[in-house]
């Protein structure tokens, strides 16, 4: 007899009641404390505030957790919860010079005003396994007095010669900037749109994409001409009194790539900007993120349209890793009338193809018989 | 941290009053896909988001919701969507057809004629039909504007030349009042002649894609097809072996591994309507 293969709200139930049970693991293991995640797996913390295009580390923390340490699950957590919060303006743009830093660095200039900052960095360890948690074992920590000096941007230094082309013109920043969770994307997209787009971008996807650029798929010969981490002030310009306040501070790292131009009939040769920019300790996104915003930047400088990494539509319509895994993972959702509806396509198909197999064996032995 | 508290329907007001301005501009256009800033909802895209967020914009305490999947009231994601919306919104639900004011639903039109106090939602994954045969958006846009559909009639008939009949079973594109080539969503084309001169409004979401389209009553809606080769309605030959209907769209479900089959209604509301009236006579 015919059983309920469609599922029911005891099905639900019981899987939410397992999937906490899986969550929490073995109950003998104290559980992670959210201060924990915001402290040690900090970068995990950055990626979902970056993905999930909140600045909260505690609620980042919180969907880490929830999410069972699943990032993209995390981000889509912090998401969901953002679309629900009412906006009161936008923030004055926040003046990355200014930084406070903790690392900057940059592989253009061997010594630059200000110095190069090594910061906080995995890049010149060697990848052991430390299993006695090196954590524990950090001991002091390193420590320098503060710099006094001015710490330009390598960008503005070379600004200053006309070598790399000016910074978007003023009249571009005075237009407020577009907000793609505001107003739906539509091609062609400006500049603002696309960066806003890739840095909530899957970070994977934008690296794949930066990476093939490198590859030769739009090629446009790179410089990490700065690479810088610290915090910035944000600051809210308050109608009411007639100044800006300040907000507090967050953490970001920003990446400004030089890239090679030849100049044009019109335009002298000089150098081209990528931009990169996340919250929290993010470096290879933003590294990635500036590769794949000069290759989207092909079309306003008159390059040949060639790569998928200068393909507006294509990077801009899959980056989003919650759009990409909620399609993806739709097809575990029942489709049964849709199947039903293609058997019943396939079938008369197949019995089209048989009778027609069939006449030709006929005329066949007919012919052979003649 | 507090708790957050949502607002009826989860969303909040500005936000439904976006939706329902594209939803306004969606029935004034018929067929025509308008972009809407589509939100995140708290379930995955592709999971009905834009149904949701349809329905959370035009649903008031009074209505009575109907929610489906695959014509099944009790599918999963059906069971989900539902339970949202009693949560957010605490309306009433049901399962008839007949008593809802608002259904939402994933790939099929209830067998029970609708009727034009009624809207119907539909979940809608890809809204472009003519996506698979043209990738971007900034093309299709154009060929809309120029209502410039050759690629889809050449499409269709090049499915005549080598199958002898147009080879899509579901998602059979439409023609919306003349104008419009629109995707109906992936009902199977049984469903199609339904969503003409239909009393109901057909609203239709894509989240994911951020576009509203809509059916405004008594519109015509036209399956795509050649004088030479007319649409056909696509049922498999059988009676539902619970309700013995004849007429309804059948779900096959394999009972053995020895090739066994039995053919139900898919339309669950339908076919308990029958047991039962079946029962009482």
């Amino acid at each position: 007899m015919y059983v309920a293969v469609k599922g029911g709200e005891r099905a639900i139930e019981n899987a939410h009641r397992l999937l906490a049970h899986a969550r929490r693991g073995d109950p003998a293991v104290p559980e992670l404390a959210l201060e924990q995640i915001k402290e040690q797996l900090t970068l995990a913390v950055d990626r979902v505030m970056n993905e999930g295009s909140l600045y909260d580390r505690d609620l980042a923390a919180l969907a880490i957790r929830q999410a069972r340490g699943d990032l993209i699950e995390a981000i889509f957590l912090l998401r969901a919860f953002r679309a629900t919060l009412p906006r009161f303006g936008t923030s004055v743009p926040v003046d990355t010079a200014g930084m406070a830093i903790t690392r900057r660095i940059s592989a253009a200039f061997k010594d630059l005003p200000g110095g190069q900052v090594l910061g906080p960095t995995f890049d010149y360890t060697h990848r052991l396994l430390e299993p006695e948690g090196g954590s524990d074992a950090a001991g002091e920590p390193a420590t320098a007095p503060a710099s006094a000096d001015e710490m330009p941007r390598v960008t503005d230094l070379l600004a200053s010669d006309d070598l790399i082309e000016p910074s978007a013109s003023s009249e571009a920043a005075e237009r407020p900037a577009g907000d793609l969770t505001r107003d739906p994307l539509s091609f062609p997209a400006e500049r603002d749109l696309r960066l806003q787009n890739l840095a909530r971008g899957d970070e994977g996807f934008v690296l794949a994409l930066g990476y093939s650029t490198q590859r030769g798929y739009g090629r446009n010969h790179p410089f990490a001409g700065e690479i810088r981490l610290g915090d910035v002030a944000v600051e809210f310009f308050a109608e009411e009194i007639g100044f800006a306040v300040p907000l507090g501070h967050i953490t970001l790292t920003e990446c400004q790539m030089v890239n090679q131009f030849r100049g044009t009939a019109t335009e002298p040769p000089r150098f081209t900007r990528g931009y990169g920019l996340g919250f929290g300790h993010c470096e290879r996104k933003a590294m990635a993120m500036a590769l794949v915003d000069r290759a989207l930047r092909a079309r306003e400088l008159g390059e040949e349209l060639r790569a998928p990494a200068q393909d507006e539509e294509f990077v801009l319509s899959h980056s989003d890793n919650v759009q990409a895994t909620g399609f993806v993972e739709h097809l575990k959702l029942p489709h049964y009338v849709d199947f039903q509806a293609e058997l019943g396509l396939v079938r008369r198909l197949r019995a089209e193809f048989e009778e027609a197999a069939a006449e030709r064996a006929r005329q066949a032995a007919q012919e052979a018989a003649e | 941290m507090s708790a957050p508290i949502y607002n009826f329907a989860y969303l909040d007001e500005q936000t439904k009053r976006m939706i329902r301005r594209a939803i306004l501009k969606a029935v004034a256009i018929p067929g025509y896909q308008v972009p809407f800033a589509s939100r995140e909802m708290p379930m995955p895209y592709g999971w009905g988001t834009g149904g949701v967020q349809v329905t959370a914009a035009i649903l008031g305490p009074d209505d009575v919701l109907k929610v489906i999947d695959q014509g099944a009231d009790d599918t999963t994601n059906a069971v989900s969507i539902r339970k949202f919306f009693v949560k957010t919104a605490g309306v009433r639900t049901t399962t008839r057809t007949r008593d809802a004011t608002v259904i939402q639903t994933r790939h099929r039109i209830p067998e029970t004629a609708l009727a034009a106090h009624q809207i119907i939602v539909f979940q809608v994954p890809i809204p472009e039909p003519l996506r698979f045969l043209e990738p971007r958006d900034t093309e299709t846009r154009r060929m809309h504007a120029l209502a410039d559909y050759g690629i889809m009639h050449v499409k269709l008939y090049e499915d005549i030349a080598r199958h002898g009949h147009i080879a899509t079973s579901y998602a059979y594109p439409v023609k919306v009042d003349g104008r419009y080539v629109m995707d109906p969503s992936p009902t199977p084309k049984f469903d199609n002649p339904k969503m003409s001169d239909c009393p109901a409004l057909q609203l239709f979401g894509a989240g994911r894609e951020k576009r509203i389209y809509a059916i405004p009553p008594w519109t015509r809606v036209v399956s795509l097809d050649f004088e030479d080769h007319p649409f056909e309605r696509y049922r498999f030959d059988a009676t539902c072996a619970l309700c013995g209907a004849t007429d309804s769209f059948l779900d096959e479900v394999v009972t053995d591994d020895r090739g066994g089959r039995m053919f139900v209604c898919s339309d669950t509301d339908y076919c308990e309507r029958r047991r039962a009236d079946g029962e009482a006579a």
